[in-house]
């Protein structure tokens, strides 16, 4: 083994790289952390030239809205044990109560769970010990300082959006069609990927090879091949179903199937690459005990498969989610998901008022993606390289 | 694996991908071709005015939509050939263009297809060097660092790459618009008035930043995991011949990581030539449109209600081409892959 000695960076390399990495993260970072402190602002500082006024908004404390230095430290304490306990507990909570076989389900019911109790702790039980603390240290001089607003802070834009705004219809319609997409997605790919993984043929070979060209195509061409017969589907269907036909335009469940469709050609290489990492041996371990195929599948690779479908699951995710172009032709304004309902935000921009709504809806846009990198982090890192790895 | 059990286990997804992607490209590529429209028929009609000694008549000639017997509007689909394409391309009005001699590129450039066709090759081309630069240097700087630190570093850097496209584009215009804190901060640097929303070049480097800022963690996670199976033995006997530091990541590093930055630029090309998302983020269908955009605003109603379904369809024919001249090389990368096993 080589000394760690000779390839050590000279201090001056050293502190290069440093700097290098900290304006790196500083660049990914800023415009994300960015948003989310303007949307807690009221549009006088969230759009202030000077960016203290933006971080502390005086005006906005002015307003009487506003954290005190010890809210912030209850925060931020609260935030960072959050975040141990997502990036550390929650995976090994979830694999010991959901034991290998139920380990999908297991993490969506762990992750909504630990949704649910994020979000109570933040909004129920953190106001309220912020509250008594501070009703407790006030009366204290110099103590008592601590409980003053130091940092101006507002939720009326999240309340208008969400509520007056309805903006949570957008956010179960992004959940409806983000579960069918990745349930769908993943039932249907793993078993294509299995059959792909374990089969020699031709045929296997040139449905790979049209899966690549499908995967490049851009969304925009197939979207106006499904528009026409979409919008006019219910007269093209009536001959076969009668008046039941329904007109394709608009429903979300026909948008889960095209976003499946779109995802299969992705989902079915990623999912031959880790079915290939199983050693083939198991399969026809089981099949020599008198399996068929099938039943291999459930029985011995079922078991094994989890941490490749989870991973492909994520991009399934994140491919639903942050989709614009296919939900914003294909759905209509009641049924629109939260990414397209967006545009409908930034696009009125008006006023400043306006404009901060708009980007409060961004940040609760993003908020649940950011959530998925604390928990998932080790698994998107794999899938990423996976696909690499493979080709 | 018999025949009949292989498409037990691949038919679902067979079926998806015949229905939902195989069958509407026959079906766009039919609709290039061909038109529906309404039909409309010339009625005369008289107005009469009650006037003496006879009413004042007027007959005038209306241009109506056709109604058949349930009140619908009555379509026809009729064969255009290659007009739906010579509407998009504008065959004219490049030659126009051409025969005006000098200023012949701003000529085309006024020119939806060929503006949009403009934007997406140079976004291809510029953004490709610089995310597979970024990526490359962020990853040797987090293999230098420190152990610890290497997990939140990856955290961080994460973030930009699953970001909605959308609002990651929008998250970047708002730091930039009107007198957005990073404007305020040019102008305090260079002393001028700037308008970064105000002119096609400015939005363009926001858009560019924006694509770079995005990809560059994606290619970063997949050259640091290239970076950790580099031979050890090989850098060794390189520094014991003396290399320089760069010597050994010119000579040892990049020829290890080579497969893996012909994956990410052959990635990356397929991801930026469908740009479209940063058109929607940046509003920037004023002064740069691409050839997803394109197909996008046909597809959208226009103020009547109508979306010009062929000309969508022929501009998506067009982007289509401009996809298969891209994915010759990794069609063929895979052959070589998958063949010889196969």
């Amino acid at each position: 083994m080589m000394s760690a000695k000779t390839v050590q960076p000279s201090a001056p390399l050293r502190w290069t790289i440093g700097l290098f990495l900290a304006t790196w993260c500083l660049i990914a970072a800023f415009p994300l952390f960015w948003i989310a402190v303007m949307s807690f602002k009221l549009p006088v500082d969230a759009f202030s030239a000077n960016p203290l006024t933006v971080i502390f908004g005086p005006q906005t404390r002015a307003a009487g809205q506003g954290l005190s230095l010890l809210d912030l430290a209850l925060g931020l304490a609260t935030l960072a044990a959050l975040y141990v306990v997502a990036a550390k507990k929650l995976g090994g909570w979830v694999e010991r109560v959901a034991g290998e076989t139920w380990l999908p389900l297991g993490w969506v019911v762990g992750g909504l769970l630990y949704g649910a109790v994020a979000a109570g702790v933040l909004v129920v039980l953190l106001p309220a010990v912020a509250g008594g603390l501070e009703a407790v240290v006030r009366p204290i001089p110099l103590v008592g300082l601590l409980a003053e607003p130091a940092i101006g802070l507002t939720l009326e834009h999240y309340a208008n959006i969400w509520f007056e705004q309805e903006f949570y219809r957008n956010f179960i319609n992004s959940l409806v069609v983000t579960a069918g997409v990745v349930t769908i997605s993943l039932t249907v790919g793993t078993l294509a990927g299995y059959a792909l993984a374990r089969t020699r043929s031709s045929l296997a070979f040139w449905l790979l090879i049209s899966a690549l060209i499908f995967r490049a195509l851009p969304h925009s061409v197939l979207v106006s091949g499904y528009l026409p017969p979409f919008i006019n589907s219910a007269e093209i269907l009536e001959p076969f179903l009668g008046d039941a036909a329904p007109t394709l335009y608009g429903q979300p469940w026909a948008v889960i199937l095209v976003l499946v469709a779109i995802n299969q050609p992705f989902t079915i290489w990623m999912l031959r690459s880790f079915f290939a990492n199983i050693p083939a041996e198991l399969d026809e371990a089981a099949r020599v005990d008198g399996c068929t195929h099938f039943g291999a599948f459930r029985r011995v690779i079922m078991p094994v498969m989890w941490p490749g479908v989870i991973t492909t699951g994520l991009f399934s995710f994140l491919l639903a989610y942050n989709d614009f172009l296919v939900t914003s032709l294909l759905l209509d304004a009641q049924n629109q998901t939260m990414v397209p309902a967006i545009a409908s935000f930034f696009n009125r921009e008006t006023t400043t008022t306006d404009q901060v709504r708009a980007v409060a809806a961004a940040v609760s846009i993003t908020a649940p993606l950011f959530l998925l990198v604390i928990v998932f982090q080790r698994q998107i890192v794999s899938g990423l390289t996976a696909g690499a790895v493979k080709g | 694996m018999r025949p009949r059990t292989f498409f037990a286990f691949v038919g679902p997804s067979l079926v998806l991908m015949i229905l939902f992607i195989a069958i509407p490209l026959v079906s766009v590529f039919l609709q290039s071709f061909w038109q529906t429209q309404t039909v409309f028929e010339r009625v005369e009609i008289e107005n009469c005015t009650p006037g003496f000694p006879a009413p004042n008549c007027t007959t005038q000639t209306v241009t109506r939509p056709l109604l058949d017997e349930s009140g619908r509007t009555v379509t026809e689909t009729i064969y255009v050939g290659l007009d739906a394409y010579r509407a998009v391309v504008q065959p004219e009005a490049v030659a126009a263009a051409f025969a005006a001699g000098e200023d012949f590129w701003s000529r085309l450039s006024n020119i939806d297809f060929w503006k949009a066709l403009r934007f997406t090759l140079t976004f291809t081309l510029i953004t490709l060097p610089l995310v597979v630069g970024l990526g490359l240097a962020i990853a040797l700087a987090v293999n230098a660092a420190l152990r610890s630190l290497r997990g939140p570093i990856i955290f961080v850097s994460l973030l930009p790459f699953i970001v909605t496209p959308v609002i990651g584009a929008l998250s970047i215009r708002w730091l930039f618009i009107g007198d957005g804190i990073l404007t305020n901060a040019l102008e305090a640097m260079t002393g001028t008035q700037i308008f970064m929303f105000a002119q096609g070049w400015t939005i363009e480097i926001l858009m560019l930043t924006y694509r770079v800022w995005h990809v560059a963690p994606f290619a970063f996670v997949v050259f640091y995991a290239g970076l950790q199976t580099v031979n050890q033995d090989t850098l060794e006997s390189a520094v014991i011949d003396g290399a320089s530091r760069f010597e050994r990541l010119r000579y040892v590093v990049i020829p290890h990581l080579m497969p893996l930055i012909v994956f990410v630029s052959l990635i990356h090309l397929m991801d930026a030539y469908r740009v479209f998302e940063e058109v929607i983020g940046f509003s920037s269908q004023a002064h740069r449109i691409s050839l997803q955009f394109l197909t996008y605003d046909f597809l959208m109603p226009d103020d009547s209600g109508n979306r010009s379904i062929s000309r969508a369809s022929a501009s998506s024919m067009l982007t289509m081409i401009g996809i298969v001249i891209l994915l010759v090389p990794l069609l063929m990368r895979t052959w070589r892959d998958y063949k010889p096993r196969g």
